[in-house]
């Protein structure tokens, strides 16, 4: 099959691992929005938000049939678990993390290696507790379901866009957050200048502990879609958290809406080039674009800066 | 009400044994049973609805009873920093008689190990003190973070695959379906491998460390992911995930005399031993040379280096460079002694080296090969049960500690088990608002 | 007389404000030459204009080296201009913290020196005797500022006054033509500040020139023989200390400042 005819069906896998990037995206660009650093942990809340969401899922399933909407409030409540797991899991990152050195003001580079050091720690303690083969949600949770229409010749099934939806109001959601709220404008005062915003009376441990939440919350909730639409396992984390990472940069870290844009990019890019390089070499053209865009244009798409995104 | 309970909870003493007790859970939940995800929270159950875990409690607060009694660890003031500091800095002395000690013990000891244990000192002990020695450099010296740094040990093993063959039951074998034209004794693909693996990584330091320092991070995470990915998939050129078998083992032939390293693990283990000697001499020289001093003006300050007119993006890519062709010769030494595969360049094995780097003490060279020695010593006398305590460590579960081994020390130990001098001062310094102890650009983390 | 450093209409901008504007001035060779003005009138971030610490958006800087050769600095990167011949000291002190005095003039030092990591590990003869060179220029150097006994000090643990003298050892360490001082005399006794007066004379007398920043008018009427005045980045005079003191406009300038001051504390 020629790229043309393959066009849109790439199209709309990309949208949808874009949609799921880009989620995960605004944890690290709001992170890296307020302490200037990369959570290499951050691949491990989604991880363990994918585990929460799909265990909850489970233990909820009825034994008998499934309809429409039990099939709804089940994804529902997945979402919400996923959510919750992966908040709870930022938040005991930052507090274990981040916090004591920030405590005693260590240099940047401790920061990084006990990041590196939790996510360690997380992902193999989640093989350890939750078996190391992956986890599939219940087929069945959408068998009655399985109609697809079509964009242009492109299949689209339910869930596809179930996956695409959520991920879309959690993006809006996050934006309306960041610009319209108290919170919001302490993050964006913290990201622009944390010491200023300290004397003006920002709380600035708050704000960074709940920046660390709302991307916890996202990242989970990402897992729990991420983990529908392909599995769940202990090292999940690793291959979406640097495409993540990558989108973040791309869209110009630290930039919300940036995050959003670079996300989906970075789906139809790397969809696309794996037509032609072939699905072993997914993740190479995600790196390359990393690179790439590094070399032209460090600022990422629409620049940086959390306090000139929103 | 809200308020009343965070200040109660947020009472130092309060809070420290709070930490002491959650430590002491986590503990019994890391070395307790394993759950399954059928049943995913019987392993945290299992550890603490059990006995035992009354085990771990006493710990915790036999913990907390240590570090609230002992030395309230209250912040020293400037003053007492500068005079301990100025005494520090007296007694540089050089302890030879020490350094035979040493260096007796490691040509001894490994006479009395089992043929196993010989084996492991060359393989995870050996090669990871070298590979340790090289990051060291990235990390310890430039303040840099690189973590694709087993990347550069692959080029190493796929280098020499490329450039040897060896003759098995009277056929010869080619480790990889390509092989170069002109086949070497691995001892002169030590030389290529240290010179590909440098250009490599010049080739990928030089566009990312001019910008922020923790993108280089990042960079060689994928840079790492990347390698592992091509030796995976490209069948023709690498094997794929068959790996390379049949790199011959290091010989030597000058003139009449001849000697082949061969199964027994011993002479590989003391030529290493050797190798690891030189290099630690030679890394200590150069980190006591206008080379090591003008890192650690970059590690301090950035700005005031290049006014002193240090070429700052020159020496942040030397130490990266001298990291990379360090693991590249790993590379070539372990190649000659051990199939390889794409697995055997994960990204746990980067960061094993990292963990190792860190838990010595970074910068210090001691640091690099103690850590080495003792946890991968640690793990490797752990996979059998300890006797009467029965704990043991599986395979499986080894990173788990190596996690937990890197928080710790970032969090109450920055400096290491034998922290390098300077580089322990600018930590304490950078803490008091002085300078900073990394090259991953200015700004501190907003607090 | 000769001109060490030409400044032709820099203009540098951060976002709406215009920190320098349309700053032209020379200095002469050989002399010691003073910026001055009021707080945030644009001095330091001149300095960091000829220093290429920030790039201004439209101007020049002609800088000739000691064999007669221009080059233009704009657009060059700090360590490349510190090679040319320039070299700075700071305002807010950037010293190594936890280096010692000697190791601090020692970076300066060796910038010029060219043995390799591979001379190093070898200890080669030419990295030896680099080593030997760094320490016996670093020690004639603190001698020089006067900080003999202070060799093996960490340089965090020094005084203050002892700080900013370490500071333009490294500085010469670097062989500058043109050494640029950031308010040397700033938080310094006034013996210290009758030292370095001294030391300043003392470093123009090997041939240096030097340009310095300095708010103590004293200082700058006693050592400079010309003086340029910023005010809200704009040179407001120029020329021989006694004329600049008596020009109106800085009689204004300065007065409005204290006013300023007066009213905001
Ligand atoms: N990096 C920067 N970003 C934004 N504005 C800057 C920056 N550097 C300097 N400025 C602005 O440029 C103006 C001039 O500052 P500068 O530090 O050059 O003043 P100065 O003459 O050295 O003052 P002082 O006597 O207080 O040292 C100030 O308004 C300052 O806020
Ligand atoms: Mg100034």
């Amino acid at each position: 099959m020629s790229f043309v005819d393959q066009f849109w069906q790439l199209t709309v896998t990309g949208l949808l691992v874009g949609a799921i990037y880009a989620v995960i995206a605004l944890g690290y660009t709001l992170v890296y929005g307020v302490l200037q650093l990369i959570n290499f942990a951050h691949s491990e809340v989604f991880m363990l938000g994918a585990f929460g969401g799909l265990f909850a899922v489970r233990a909820l399933l009825p034994s008998g049939n499934i309809n429409a909407l039990l099939s709804v409030l089940l994804v529902l409540a997945g979402l919400a678990f996923g959510a919750a797991s992966g908040g709870l899991a930022a938040f005991a990152l930052e507090r274990t993390a981040y916090r004591p050195l920030r405590r005693r003001g260590a240099p940047r580079l401790a920061y990084l290696i006990s990041a590196i050091g939790a996510s360690l720690f997380a992902s193999n303690l989640a093989g350890k507790e939750f078996g190391r083969d992956s986890v599939n949600l219940p087929k069945d949770l959408f068998t009655y379901n399985t109609e697809v229409f079509s964009v242009f010749g492109a299949r689209v099934s339910s869930q596809d866009l179930v996956v695409f939806l959520v991920a879309l109001a959690m993006l809006l959601i996050l934006d309306r957050v960041v610009s319209g709220t108290q919170l919001g404008r302490g993050i964006r005062a913290v990201a622009q200048d944390a010491d200023t915003a300290s004397l003006m009376g920002v709380n600035v441990e708050r704000v960074i502990v709940r920046t660390f939440v709302i991307g916890g919350l996202l990242a989970g909730a990402g897992g729990f879609l991420y983990a529908m639409k392909f599995n769940a396992s202990f090292t999940m984390g690793f291959i979406p958290g640097v495409k993540a990472f990558t989108a973040a940069v791309l869209g110009g870290i630290g930039n919300v809406r940036g995050a959003v844009l670079g996300g989906l990019v970075l789906g139809l890019v790397e969809n696309y080039g794996q037509f032609f390089l072939g699905a072993d070499y997914t993740d190479v053209v995600a790196f390359m674009v990393l690179v790439l865009i590094l070399l032209v244009r460090p600022s990422g798409l629409l620049g940086e800066r959390l306090g000139r995104a929103a | 009400m809200t308020t009343a309970v965070s200040a109660r909870l947020s009472s130092p003493l309060a809070r420290r044994l709070g930490g002491c007790l959650f430590l002491a859970l986590v503990t019994a939940v890391v070395t307790g049973p394993d759950g399954s995800n059928v049943h995913p929270l019987d392993g945290v159950k299992n550890s603490l609805l059990n006995t035992r875990v009354f085990g771990f409690l006493v710990f915790g607060l036999l913990l907390f009873a240590v570090t609230s009694l002992s030395g309230r660890t209250k912040p020293i003031g400037l003053t007492q920093v500068r005079t301990r500091l100025s005494q520090a800095v007296g007694q540089r002395g050089t302890r030879p008689t020490g350094y035979l000690l040493l260096l007796a013990i490691a040509v001894l000891v490994p006479l009395q190990l089992s043929p196993a244990a010989q084996g492991s000192l060359f393989l995870d002990v050996g090669i990871y003190a070298l590979l340790a020695l090289g990051l060291n450099v990235v990390v310890g010296y430039a303040g840099l973070l690189d973590l694709g740094y087993i990347a550069f040990y692959a080029i190493g093993a796929y280098t020499t695959a490329y450039f040897t063959s060896s003759v098995i039951n009277g056929k010869v074998v080619y480790p990889l379906p390509v092989h170069s034209p002109l086949l070497l004794n691995p001892f002169f693909v030590f030389p290529i491998a240290v010179l590909i693996a440098s250009v490599a990584g010049i080739i990928l330091g030089g566009p990312t460390l001019r910008l922020r320092g923790d993108y280089l991070a990042i960079v060689t995470l994928g840079f790492g992911e990347i390698v592992q990915i091509l030796a995976r998939n490209s069948d023709p050129l690498t094997n794929g995930s068959r790996g390379a078998f049949g790199v011959p083992p290091l010989s030597l032939h000058i003139g009449g005399f001849s000697y082949t390293w061969g199964q027994d693990a011993l002479p590989y283990y003391y030529l290493l031993l050797g190798i690891v000697v030189v290099v630690m001499i030679a890394f200590s020289r150069l980190e006591r040379s206008r080379i090591g001093r003008a890192l650690a003006a970059i590690r301090e300050d950035e700005v005031a280096a290049e006014a002193s007119g240090v070429q700052t993006l020159r020496y942040k890519l030397l130490a990266f460079a001298i990291g990379a062709s360090t693991s590249g010769f790993a590379g070539v030494l372990y190649a000659t002694r051990q199939f390889f595969n794409p697995e055997t360049f994960s990204l746990q094995a980067s960061i094993l080296v990292l963990t190792i780097v860190i838990f010595g003490g970074m910068g210090n060279i001691f640091g690099a090969v103690l850590g080495a020695v003792v946890l991968q010593g640690l793990a490797y006398i752990l996979r059998d049960p300890i006797p009467l305590i029965g704990f043991k460590v599986p395979d499986a579960d080894r990173f788990v500690y190596f996690g937990a081994v890197i928080m710790i020390m970032m969090v109450f130990r920055p400096q290491g088990l034998v922290p390098s001098r300077r580089r322990k001062r600018e930590i304490t310094m950078s803490e008091q608002g002085m300078g900073s102890a990394d090259s991953l650009g200015s700004g501190e983390v907003s607090a | 007389m000769s001109t060490v450093l030409e400044v032709k209409n820099v203009t540098l901008r951060f976002g709406g404000l215009v920190s320098l504007d349309n700053v032209s001035m020379s200095v002469t060779r050989g002399a010691i030459s003073a910026v001055i003005g009021p707080n945030g009138a644009g001095k330091t971030s001149l300095f960091n204009c000829l220093t290429g610490a920030y790039r201004p958006q439209e101007g020049q800087v002609l800088f000739t080296a000691s064999d007669d050769r221009q080059s233009q600095l704009v657009g060059k990167t700090p360590h490349k201009i510190t090679a040319l011949g320039v070299a700075r000291t700071f305002q807010n002190i950037r010293l190594f913290p936890a280096l010692t005095a000697l190791e601090n003039v020692q970076i300066g030092v060796e910038s010029r020196q060219r043995s390799g990591a591979l001379a190093a590990m070898l200890r080669l003869p030419s990295n030896r005797r680099d080593d030997r060179d760094s320490v016996a220029e670093s020690v004639r150097l603190l001698d020089f500022v006067g900080l003999r006994h202070r060799v093996h000090e960490i340089s965090a643990s020094l005084p203050y006054g002892d700080q900013r003298r370490l500071e333009i050892a490294r500085a010469l360490g670097t062989k500058p033509s043109l050494l640029l001082l950031d308010e040397p005399a700033a938080g310094t006794n006034p013996a210290e500040k009758r030292e370095l007066e001294g030391l300043i004379r003392r470093v123009a007398d090997t041939g240096v020139s030097v340009l310095l920043i300095e708010h103590d008018m004293r200082l700058v009427m006693s050592v400079a023989s010309a003086v340029t005045v910023l005010n809200f980045g704009k040179v407001i005079a120029s020329g021989p200390p006694e004329a600049v003191q008596r020009d109106p406009a800085v009689v204004e300038a300065y007065l409005g400042a204290a006013q300023d001051e007066g009213t905001g504390t």
